[in-house]
């Protein structure tokens, strides 16, 4: 039961909070699931990121879905599924007539920008976690090549992130093994 | 119960959701193709509203269309249809691929993916922490969003408040502060 409780609480609160998509939640939902909650590590949650990156279609779903069932069952996914989904869907249906009618508001319109540099610093704090915890498994060398190397790839060649990151599950199965 | 209907919003969300990559904002030009190209269920200019009005909220933005969409179009089983169809299977997948990877989670060559994927999500997160640091120097100028970037440096790394309050601050600081004309042209 209390895992539940804490499932709900952990999606409910990205998902209501969460200007600027399913992207925008990324932080938010590790802030809660690693840092709150400690479901798992920083690393564990770097692998369902890239998964959930890798996939088509929505990411906070994707994220929610397979954090629930791995902490509480399929139970534990459909709470967390409905707390990403539920609360602005409702208040989308409910609050239609009113919405409509502030949906030109310049201040109504001024939120996301207003919350944008906030995201970005938790996205920012984020990414450093990642390249920390990659110096401590990986060494230094690695993952500067491997930091090099996907940036340019991505950056410069365009290449789709999802090739990416299977290339390097490939070079991480030959040459980290 | 017109289910040619209901199967036609399932097949059309769930052919947005299956191509769309990069989550959610990503797939919307899907979903207008859907909506309003193959199945004619909106106008253009109600599509853009729709589009505006899930703008408005927070949340992930594609469960929010189809959500609304669903609904308007085919009652509350058709807001069920294009939910599941958008959530469901890409949630499997995940579930299922995960549960294989952590069956052979002791297996040197998982640990070796595991720590060649860490720096590369590390990047990943790189470019959208750009995106949304550029886009803030678009809409609000340079000066207020390297304040509003420091001030929420400062209370979250320094202070570790809970990213939710400084969010829920902000919200109500840009509804309740009094908007010049010139901003609202702007915008």
């Amino acid at each position: 039961m209390r895992e539940l409780w804490e499932l709900l609480v952990a999606f409910f609160i990205p998902g209501v909070v969460g200007y600027g998509g399913g992207p925008a939640s990324i932080p938010l939902i590790e802030h809660e699931v690693v840092k709150k909650y400690e479901f798992m590590s920083t690393n564990e949650f770097g692998e369902v990121l890239a998964l959930a990156n890798s996939l088509p279609g929505p990411i906070a779903t994707k994220m929610a879905g397979y954090i629930g069932f791995e902490v509480a069952g399929t139970l534990g996914s459909i709470v967390a599924l409905s707390a990403t989904i539920v609360p602005s869907l409702a208040a989308m249906l409910a609050l239609l007539g009113l919405l409509n009618k502030y949906k030109d508001s310049p201040k109504v319109k001024r939120i996301s920008a207003y919350v944008r540099p906030t995201i970005a610093v938790l996205m920012g704090v984020l990414t450093f976690q990642f390249f920390d915890s990659s110096v401590v498994t990986a060494g230094w060398i690695q993952t500067i090549l491997l930091v090099v190397v996907s940036l340019l790839l991505l950056e410069k060649f365009k290449v789709h992130p999802a090739f990416v990151v299977a290339g390097s599950l490939v070079y991480g199965a030959i040459f980290l093994s | 119960m017109n289910w040619t209907l209901q199967k036609d919003i399932f097949v059309s969300f769930f052919r947005s959701s299956m191509l769309g990559y990069g989550g959610g904002p990503s797939t919307i030009p899907l979903v207008y193709k859907e909506v309003v190209d193959t199945y004619g269920w909106m106008t253009e200019e109600e599509f853009s509203d729709t589009l505006a009005l899930t703008n408005t909220l927070p949340g992930p933005m594609l469960t929010k269309m189809a959500g609304y969409i669903g609904y308007r179009v085919g009652g509350v089983l058709g807001m069920l249809c294009a939910l599941i169809s958008v959530v469901l299977p890409t949630v499997l997948i995940m579930i299922f691929l995960i549960g294989f990877l952590i069956r052979f989670r002791d297996s040197s060559i998982v640990q070796g993916m595991t720590a060649a994927i860490t720096p590369v999500v590390g990047v990943l997160l790189l470019q959208l922490t750009y995106s949304f640091a550029k886009k803030s120097k678009h809409d609000l100028g340079w000066v207020y969003a390297l304040l509003l970037i420091i001030v929420s440096a400062v209370l979250y790394i320094l202070f570790g408040v809970h990213p939710a309050l400084i969010i829920v601050a902000l919200i109500l600081f840009a509804l309740v502060k009094k908007s010049p004309k010139k901003e609202g042209d702007q915008a």
